[in-house]
Formats: C-alpha cells, sequence, structure tokens
C-alpha cells in the first residue's frame, strides 16, 4: 500500500491545491481508521457493514479528488477493486453454505461467546467484515467506471479543449 | 439427504456461480461457459427432483416462523421452479453459440446467473419482504440485460424499462410497507391470518391496487405494458426467451396469483379487475402484433397477448361465486397455459434468434423461403408457431380449450368469445409469418446461408418435442402435477399452515 | 398523521418530477425522490413516541428495549431497500452516460427510435 512521496507532496501539479492536499492527509487516517470501527463494531453499535463500508469507499473517492487519479489507483486498482468485490461476494455465499453443513442455511453456527465482547455473535462480524470490504470495493469501482474510466468524461474534455 | 435440507440452493447456487465466474474468468475466460452449464444444469435436475417431494417450508438460519423467513416448498412453486430452470438450462446451452457474436461473455453469464437468482428467490420464498428483494435481483439484472448489446435501440429501450420497472418496485414496496404497518408482519402465511381476522377493509383494498399495479406492470398487462414490446426485441435472443417465456412469469403472474390466492383469499372484486385486465391484454396484444415487421416485436406482443389467458383463467379461479369446480377448472387453465406459454414463447424466441444469426436481419418481410435452408429450425419454428395459435393437436390448444370451456360455463360468456376470437386472430398472425419466412421466395442474398450449428439446435428441438409430448400426451396423462399446483393455490388453510412447520 | 401527508406530498413530488421533466436526468432524480419517500414511510411506521435505537447497551434489561425502543425491523427494510436504490441508481446513471455517447443529448422526446 506504499504511496510514492512524491505523487503525495504538494508540488505535484495533479490533484487539487496544496490547502486540500495537506488537510486531505490529515483527515485520510481519521476516514479510514472511523470506517473500519464502524465495521468492526457492527454488531454491538449501530452502523455495520454496509454503513462502513460507505465510509471507506468515501475514503477513496476523497483520495482520488484531492491528489488525482494515479494515488487512489496506486491504493486499491480497478482490478484488484473488482477482485475484492467478487471473492467477498462469494465468500457471504459460502458462509451460509458452511452453515447448512450444520442444519440450515445461514445458521449462525460458531460459539456466539459473551455479549458485549468484541468476539462474540458468531459469524455476525464475518458477515459485516465481508459486506464492508464488498461495499468498499464495489462503490469505489462504480465511481472509477462513471468519472474515470468513463469515454464519456474524456470526450467531454476533448470537446471542451476543442473549443478552446 | 432429501430435498428438504438442499432448498435454499436455488438461490445459493446461482448466486454463488455468478460471483466464482467473475472471479476465475479473470484467469481464463473459456470457464465462463462451463460454470454456467453447470450450475444451470444442476438447478434444473434439482428443480425436476422437486416435484416429487411432499410440501414442506424450510426455516432459513433455523429460526422459529413468525420471526425468522420461511422458504416454501408445495405444487405451485416445484411447478414454477421447473421451468424457471429447465428454460434456463436449455438458453444457457443457447447461449454458448449465441453469444460469440458479443462481447464481454462473462459478463452475461453473471448477469443470467444473477437473474435465475431473483426468479427463483420469488418462487421459493414465503416472505413478503423477500419477494421485494429478489423481485429486485431478477428485474437489475434483466436492465441490465435489455441493454447489453450497448446500441441505440438498446440502451432506449433499457431505460425505458429501468424507469416504468423502478417505478413498479416503489409501488411494491408502499404495498408492502403498507401491510406491514396493519399487521406487524411480513411472513406470508401469518399475513394470510391476520387478514382473515381483518377482513377486507378499506386499508387492504388499497393494497390490493398497489400489488396488481405494480405486479401487473412486472407482468405487462395491457395499461401497463408500455414497457415489453421495447424491451424484450432488444435484448439477446436467449434472454428475449428467458423474459418473456419465464421472468414476466415468475415476477409477475406468479407473485400475484400466490398474494392474491394464499394471502388475501378468493374475491370478488379483485377476481373482475383480474379478469377484465386479461381480456384487455389479449385483445389489445394480438391488434398490436398483427401489423408489426419486426419478428421479434411481434413476439413480444402476442406474449402480452397469451399472458392474458393466463390472467384470466387465474380470475375466474379467483371467483368465489362462480360454483368451486368451474373455479378449479379456469384456474387449471391458466396455469397449464402459463406451462405452454413458458415453452413455445421461449421456443419462438431462440428460433428467430437463429434465423437473426444466420440472416442478420429481424425484418420479416426481408426472410422468405427458409425451410430449405435452415430446416430445423423451420421446422421446429412451424410447431412452436401452431402451438401458440391453438391448432388441435398442439398442447396451446387444449389449455385454452380449458379456459374457454370454463369460461362458458362460468356464464361468462362475453369473456368466451373474446378469447375465442383472439385465438383466432392469434392463428392469422402466425399464418402471416410462416407465409413470409419460412416459405415464400427464397431472397438472392440468402442463397449460401447454412443451418444453425449444434449448439443452437438442440435446445429448439428439446422444446419443440415438449411441445407435441404436452398437446399428444395431455389427455392420457395423469395431470398430477398441474394439480398439485392449482390445489397449492386454492387450499389458502394449508398454506397459513406452513407457519408451523419446518 | 401530518408526517404521513407529508411523505406522500413527496411522493407525488417525485412522480410529477418523472412525468413532467424531459431531461432524463431530472427523471433519474424525480425517481430517487419517490423512493426517499417510501423509505421515509417506513421508517415513520416504527416511530414511536421518546422511542430510543433499538440495540442493547450493558446494564439495560429486555424489558426495558421492549419498552421504549422503536420497531427495529423496519429500519432493517429501510437499509435494504437504500442498498436497492444505490444499485438502481447507479445502473440508471450508467445507462445515461451510454445514452448521451449515442444520442448526444439529455432529452427524452429526442431519444425515440423505437415505436409501434
Amino acid at each position: 500500500m506504499a504511496t510514492k512521496p512524491e505523487l503525495i507532496s504538494s508540488e505535484n501539479p495533479k490533484g487539487m491545491t496544496p490547502v486540500v492536499k495537506t488537510v486531505v492527509r490529515f483527515a485520510m487516517g481519521i476516514v479510514f481508521m472511523f470506517g473500519w470501527y464502524i465495521i468492526i463494531y457492527g454488531h454491538l453499535t449501530p452502523g455495520g457493514g454496509f454503513a462502513g463500508g460507505t465510509i471507506l469507499a468515501c475514503g477513496y473517492v476523497l483520495l482520488t479528488l484531492a491528489f488525482g487519479k494515479e494515488v487512489a489507483l496506486a491504493k486499491m486498482s480497478d482490478r484488484a477493486a473488482s477482485i475484492i468485490d467478487n471473492s467477498c461476494a462469494f465468500l457471504f455465499v459460502a458462509v451460509p453454505l458452511v452453515g447448512m453443513a450444520f442444519g440450515y442455511f445461514f445458521l449462525n453456527f460458531p460459539p456466539h461467546g459473551k455479549p458485549f465482547d468484541l468476539v462474540s455473535a458468531g459469524v455476525i462480524p464475518l458477515y459485516n467484515i465481508l459486506i464492508g470490504l464488498k461495499v468498499t470495493s464495489s462503490l469505489f469501482a462504480i465511481f472509477l467506471a462513471l468519472s474515470i474510466f468513463g469515454r464519456f468524461v474524456s470526450k467531454l474534455v476533448e470537446e471542451a479543449e476543442e473549443e478552446e | 439427504m432429501t430435498m428438504q435440507t438442499t432448498y435454499p440452493l436455488f438461490t445459493a447456487l446461482p448466486l454463488a456461480a455468478a460471483f466464482f465466474n467473475l472471479l476465475v474468468t479473470k484467469i481464463n475466460k473459456k470457464a465462463a461457459d462451463y460454470i454456467a452449464f453447470l450450475a444451470a444444469g444442476t438447478l434444473a435436475v434439482l428443480a425436476v427432483l422437486t416435484v416429487f417431494e411432499q410440501p414442506f417450508a424450510y426455516r432459513v438460519g433455523g429460526f422459529p416462523a413468525p420471526w425468522g423467513i420461511l422458504l416454501v416448498s408445495d405444487g405451485l412453486s416445484s411447478l414454477m421452479l421447473v421451468i424457471v430452470n429447465v428454460i434456463a438450462f436449455l438458453s444457457i446451452i443457447y447461449s454458448i453459440k449465441y453469444m460469440t457474436t458479443y462481447t464481454a461473455k462473462p459478463k452475461y453469464y453473471s448477469l443470467f446467473l444473477l437473474m435465475l437468482t431473483g426468479m427463483n428467490g420469488v418462487v421459493i420464498t414465503g416472505d413478503l419482504f423477500n419477494i421485494y428483494v429478489f423481485l429486485e435481483i431478477a428485474s437489475i439484472a434483466s436492465y441490465a440485460l435489455v441493454g447489453f448489446g450497448c446500441e441505440h435501440e438498446e440502451l432506449e429501450a433499457s431505460f425505458k424499462y429501468l424507469i416504468l420497472g423502478s417505478v413498479a418496485s416503489t409501488v411494491i414496496l408502499f404495498g408492502i410497507a403498507f401491510l406491514y404497518s396493519m399487521t406487524g408482519t411480513l411472513n406470508m402465511p401469518d399475513l394470510a391470518r391476520q387478514i382473515e381476522i381483518l377482513g377486507i377493509n378499506k386499508a387492504v383494498a388499497f393494497v390490493i391496487a398497489m400489488f396488481i399495479m405494480g405486479f401487473g406492470l412486472k407482468a405487462s398487462t395491457v395499461p401497463f405494458h408500455a414497457w415489453l414490446p421495447d424491451a424484450h426485441p432488444s435484448a439477446p435472443a436467449p434472454i428475449s426467451a428467458m423474459l418473456s417465456g419465464v421472468l414476466i412469469k415468475a415476477i409477475g403472474v406468479y407473485a400475484i396469483a400466490r398474494i392474491m390466492f394464499n394471502v388475501i383469499g378468493p374475491n370478488e372484486a379483485v377476481s373482475s379487475i383480474l379478469m377484465f385486465l386479461g381480456a384487455l391484454s389479449m385483445v389489445v396484444g394480438v391488434f398490436l402484433a398483427v401489423g408489426q415487421s419486426d419478428f421479434k416485436r411481434m413476439l413480444a406482443y402476442h406474449s402480452i397477448s397469451q399472458m392474458g389467458y393466463v390472467t384470466l383463467g387465474l380470475g375466474l379461479g379467483l371467483n368465489p361465486n362462480v360454483p368451486p369446480a368451474i373455479a378449479a377448472m379456469g384456474l387449471f387453465g391458466g396455469i397449464y397455459h402459463m406451462v405452454n406459454h413458458a415453452v413455445f414463447k421461449s421456443l419462438l424466441f431462440l428460433c428467430s434468434g437463429s434465423f437473426e444469426y444466420r440472416t442478420g436481419t429481424r425484418n420479416r418481410y426481408e426472410m422468405g423461403g427458409l425451410i430449405r435452408k435452415m430446416p430445423v429450425t423451420s421446422v421446429t419454428c412451424s410447431i412452436a408457431s401452431l402451438s401458440i395459435s391453438g391448432v388441435p393437436p398442439f398442447n396451446g390448444f387444449w389449455s385454452k380449450l380449458i379456459i374457454i370451456v370454463a369460461l362458458i360455463q362460468a356464464s361468462y360468456y362475453v369473456y368466451g368469445a373474446i378469447a375465442v376470437l383472439v385465438a383466432f386472430m392469434t392463428l392469422l398472425s402466425f399464418i402471416k409469418l410462416q407465409r413470409f419466412v419460412l416459405f415464400g421466395q427464397l431472397p438472392a442474398r440468402f442463397a449460401n446461408i447454412k443451418e444453425a450449428p449444434f449448439g443452437m439446435t438442440f435446445p429448439l428441438v428439446v422444446l419443440a418435442v415438449l411441445c407435441i409430448g404436452l398437446g399428444l400426451a395431455y389427455p392420457f396423462i395423469d395431470q398430477s402435477v398441474l394439480q398439485a399446483a392449482r390445489d397449492a393455490l386454492l387450499d389458502k388453510l394449508s398454506y397459513m399452515g406452513y407457519i408451523l412447520g419446518g | 398523521m401530518i408526517l404521513y401527508f407529508l411523505t406522500l406530498v413527496l411522493f407525488v413530488m417525485g412522480v410529477y418530477c418523472l412525468i413532467a421533466k424531459k431531461n432524463i436526468i431530472k427523471k433519474i432524480i424525480g425517481l430517487t425522490i419517490t423512493d426517499y419517500a417510501i423509505n421515509l414511510f417506513i421508517i415513520i411506521i416504527g416511530y414511536r413516541a421518546k422511542g430510543i435505537a433499538p440495540i442493547m447497551f450493558k446494564n439495560m434489561t429486555i424489558q426495558e428495549l421492549a419498552e421504549y425502543g422503536v420497531d427495529p425491523l423496519p429500519q432493517a427494510l429501510v437499509l435494504t431497500s437504500i442498498v436497492i436504490g444505490l444499485g438502481v441508481l447507479s445502473l440508471m446513471t450508467s445507462i445515461c452516460l451510454r445514452l448521451y455517447e449515442k444520442y448526444k443529448t439529455f432529452d427524452m422526446s429526442e431519444i425515440n427510435r423505437l415505436k409501434g
């Protein structure tokens, strides 16, 4: 996940102004930490996989907006997003099928643990993490597909340049 | 190890296969064909096995009934599962060859399997909100599949379908929310019990109106039909076969029948509305179909018209004032016609795909004399045409006959006359089709075309044999499968009993 | 009661936007508004005066939760419905982009190749 320092530096002409870049560099860590907190504590507090995943995806979108697409794609490329998306969805169907071996589809088969512990509630934290990863990658992939890889946008830019 | 423990596989297997497919094809693009073939084949076998099971309820996650999600298997749902999965399997076989003309085949198969997930889910579930979720899965996959070619017409049709379909889903969700606010439950057997206590008050009547509009739009009965003639022809041929043959039944007619019969119960007002909509669909669909020059567009209009027969039969079965034997007969005719329509309409759409694959056109006035060049496709096409127009030995004849006889016996003479008239108009329209496509002068530019490859003719032959088999054998075979489906709908009490089972 | 009425107003506004506007982006906005009107309606079903979030905390009994907690089921339904709405919205937007690519317009009355 290491990114080249010259890409992030405020002298790099791509992306927004140095003010935005500096603020985003501070905010990024907090955004990601908050997103993961929401996902991991999903079975104890309000939130869960979808909410946390949306926050993480917004973090990636923020990166793209502030630093340009190179930085964001170095963190998660479109291919990686697609692979994470599909494998998490596949695992999300596979885990209930394991439960089926124990008797019922979607059975919460592992030991439930003590209430209000971080590791408790059986498979529910696992579902939350899978959903969180899937939502992160798929929302980011949608964002990429609609904005950066859309031929439409590049055409608009070309047309605008021609008019100038 | 029976079907009772593996029942959720009908949604889990295609869903898992859809995502697994996208993962594997990152490495090897060829694998997509095999994964889709295996998944659909397994499902078809499982569906046929379900027919031999006694009715049962399955508790997802092991939660007891009114709180957990219930999956219900009875005569109707197993019949629907057989239709959906067998036709999906044949369409997948057809796609292996046909879809080579398109790019992005793995994505096509994944969307196909997602659509299958949605349809199977609607059929097996016993929970009202689950119906909404699976209906949306099937619908979203079908919106994307309609626009799969990404050309002008396809995108336009897809967008129209998307807007109207989303309105329908919104309306259905509104109805579900309203029902929940009244009864405090979403479990369908439990809802049936609650509505029995409440009676049909104004709020329930409002919900019924919402459901008739929403599911009617998905089933494209006439005032809500505008999207179908655009959407169905624009999709690739195997998808047209799935949409017209199965999708409008699984997420439209099946859902409406399940809710009206098993949850709300027989009701005269609903019955007369459904019968009116059915008769209107029959007439409007067939009159608009006659003038069409596009092969697939004509078939799409015939879908509207033929689904009118099914709705008419269901409406007759829902009427508590006609004698029970006649109502049951009308319902039986409706269900039988639904099965027949799935067979012959998917066959016709696959045939149109074969003709388009070789000739490159869908305009029926530009074709001609194809029976000399493409004998297998042409013969199966004419069998399907005779079936849909209700010529005696084929399957369409018997189901139409049963519906018409039931209508006459229940003294609905006007509807009976309309049904006969529409059958003749359908025959006229398909004779015209045969005259222009199969017989007549072969245009010079088609002198060198060949029969479609084996992978594409094999599903056609299977479906044609089904057309003849369901028709010829009808008076002799034991009709227990269809009767089980009919009894499942008529028996509201035992449906309410599923809340205890599982 | 007035809350239910307001969601109805929101719904009707969305439907008006869907029917009356020719621009397909505006149609999408209208559809989204109807979707959210329904979501709001479902949330209001579960409302109770002075309710609390239906989540157990430490040193809280089941009876307290049952007495003060709002109905959790509508919230689960709304979450599902929002996710579905997100899927439909992204599909609609991408079809819109493709349509613009082909037709060079967002005006629905000029996108009219299919007739009959």
